[in-house]
């Protein structure tokens, strides 16, 4: 059994090891030091923590604010909460700005189970990936997760982090390099391709799996970049196999498997299953719960990938 | 006064008055504009780029500059005619303001028009903005200052308290907020729409140093830019009280100039009356 991981690990410690080498950044929170895993560095680094208390609109502002003043940015908070109070900061003093801010949304999805529907964040990529000149990233494992970091600090302008809480296993290997915008394909494949970001890569991989046992090869595209997003592989997934299936810890309305629907349907329309949170507040429950309950699991995935080869296309003989 | 004071507070007055009627102008040609909210707020923006802040028009984007931020962004045409009688874009420019493709849109862009520090238009952005750059400077040991002018019908939206509480914390001495306290919001009065008052008493609470002036008397303005910070360790807010539609008499608190059209007529009237203050005498 693999091991598994709490991103917000590699997050800190990606973060800590870049603020020692670059002095332009700052680290800003809405008094969410611990379920940011920032209490390490605030303990070293007391100078480069900016704590702004319950004001995630005020914590948006300041960060646009200090990136004005050659600062670089980390405002950290629960994704619900960033996303959602302070949207109009986001999209007017970060994105139409232009300013070089890094958005880390913690906790994102179903992570926060029973605390209920005004914790979860499963609507944050649709409405960031609405907005223009706005980054979307979504890491699925430690690995990724530093190297996003590391990339969005390197990169000028508005960047979005989705930082898992969920444990998941490593899902790369050691020598992948997260490039902004490129899918990375994890397991090749040419009856039927799953996309999927965040927690959701390694059970798409596990249906992979499990749809091998039935003689079906699924190709597995971890779709970490929502905005931009990777064209070119929808487009290959599109022609090369026969259907696909997108995965997303989000409401289906406008997330990834919309984002991907809006290439497939401009270029090489073919059906497609969209699996997420069907459109609804989620019931009370642990986050496993929820995830078996909207079926976001392995054996979930792969029967709504053969139920889309059988039902929509037919097998070709091999 | 010493003569230079004189002389500087005449030409204030001279060039507040050229960049009212261009504004005008530019309202009447465009047919777009906040004339009203323009008029309150030039005199403290004409005093800003021409005694206060230290901007450089050849080097806008100079890491040690003054920032000014117009978080009442529907005064764009204020912010234009101020940066363009200051040079840092052509007067020409200005025929543009609102026409397809312009860099001037009705809300400032900072992307496309050099000067501008920040993109507002929806209220209640500018002041936490600002916040963060005052706490970049501080967190630098920079001695560069920076202002954020906000309509008092503004201060009605929440965040501002948030970045208001935020300001005192960080005992951000080199931040100076200015109220347009015109009294006026789109509709009707501040008071009778949702009261302000007792709006200093409020800020001094929420911990600033507050002062009040006529935001239209050059030198009451000029005393109080010079004394910031107010008191060390708090930061600066200057109530400015002032008039919608200052300089045009058929303006001047009317609530109806806030976002209304000068016809020809209108603005042929309200040019005359600019161009008297071209031929006051100095003293």
């Amino acid at each position: 059994m693999n091991p598994f991981y709490d991103c917000r690990d590699a997050f800190a410690e990606t973060l800590e090891e870049l603020a020692r080498a670059d002095p332009r950044i700052v680290i800003l929170s809405n008094d969410s030091i611990g379920s940011s895993k920032l209490g390490g560095i605030l303990e070293r680094m007391p100078n480069r923590v900016i704590n702004v208390g319950i004001a995630e609109q005020d914590m948006v502002g300041i960060a646009s604010g200090l990136a004005n003043g050659g600062k670089i940015p980390f405002a950290c908070s629960a994704t619900s909460f960033l996303t959602a109070r302070a949207l109009e900061q986001i999209k007017v003093d970060l994105a139409y700005t232009n300013a070089n801010v890094k958005l880390c949304g913690m906790s994102p999805g179903l992570a926060y189970g029973a605390l209920g529907a005004t914790h979860h964040a499963i609507e944050d990529m649709a409405w960031l990936r609405a907005i223009a000149n706005m980054t979307v990233i979504v890491p699925a494992d430690p690995l990724e997760t530093g190297q996003a970091v590391r990339e969005a600090a390197r990169t000028n302008g508005p960047i979005f982090l989705r930082i898992a809480r969920m444990p998941v296993p490593i899902v790369h290997d050691a020598d992948y390099r997260f490039q902004i915008g490129k899918a990375a394909c994890l397991r090749q494949g040419i009856d039927v391709t799953i996309i999927a970001n965040g927690v959701m890569v390694s059970r798409a991989l596990d249906a992979a799996g499990l749809l091998a046992k039935y003689g079906i090869s699924a190709r597995v595209l971890n779709m970490a970049t929502v905005q931009p997003i990777d064209r070119e592989a929808i487009i290959a997934a599109a022609r090369e196999t026969r259907g696909i299936v997108t995965v997303e810890e989000h409401n289906i309305h406008a997330g990834l498997g919309s984002a991907v629907a809006e290439v497939v349907v401009c270029t090489h329309p073919l059906p497609m299953r969209l699996l997420g949170v069907p459109g609804v507040f989620a019931p009370t429950g642990p986050t496993e719960w929820l995830l078996d309950y909207f079926g976001l699991n392995a054996p979930a995935i792969a029967t709504a990938a053969l139920e889309l080869l059988d039902g929509r296309v037919s097998l070709p003989e091999r | 006064m010493t003569s230079d004071r004189v002389q500087l507070i005449a030409s204030l007055r001279r060039r507040a008055a050229a960049i009212r009627r261009r504004d005008l102008l530019m309202i009447q040609r465009s047919g777009l504009g906040h004339p009203g909210g323009d008029l309150s707020a030039i005199d403290i923006l004409t005093t800003l780029y021409f005694a206060v802040l230290h901007v450089d028009p050849a080097n806008p984007g100079a890491p040690d500059r003054d920032r000014f931020i117009l978080s009442k962004g529907h005064c764009s045409g204020a912010l234009y005619n101020t940066l363009a009688e200051a040079g840092f874009f052509p007067l020409a420019e200005l025929d543009t303001f609102a026409q397809p493709l312009s860099a001037l849109n009705g809300h400032p862009d900072r992307n496309k028009v050099a000067g501008v520090e920040a993109n507002t238009g929806p209220l209640g952005h500018g002041l936490a903005v600002a916040v963060g750059c005052a706490l970049a400077a501080k967190m630098d040991g920079a001695s560069w200052r920076t202002f954020v002018l906000v309509g008092d019908g503004e201060l009605q939206e929440g965040s501002n308290w948030e970045a208001l509480m935020a300001a005192a914390h960080f005992k951000l001495d080199n931040l100076t907020l200015i109220v347009d306290r015109n009294g006026l919001q789109l509709g009707d009065s501040t008071e009778r729409t949702m009261a302000l008052e007792p709006l200093a008493d409020k800020l001094r609470a929420f911990g600033w140093a507050v002062r009040e002036t006529d935001g239209h008397d050059y030198a009451a303005l000029l005393d109080a830019f010079a004394a910031i910070p107010f008191v060390g360790g708090h930061p600066n807010c200057l109530i400015a009280h002032t008039h919608k539609g200052q300089g045009v008499s058929f303006m001047v608190d009317n609530v109806a100039w806030h976002h209304r059209i000068p016809t020809y007529d209108e603005l042929n009237l309200a040019l005359q009356e600019l161009a008297e203050v071209d031929h006051e005498p100095v003293l």
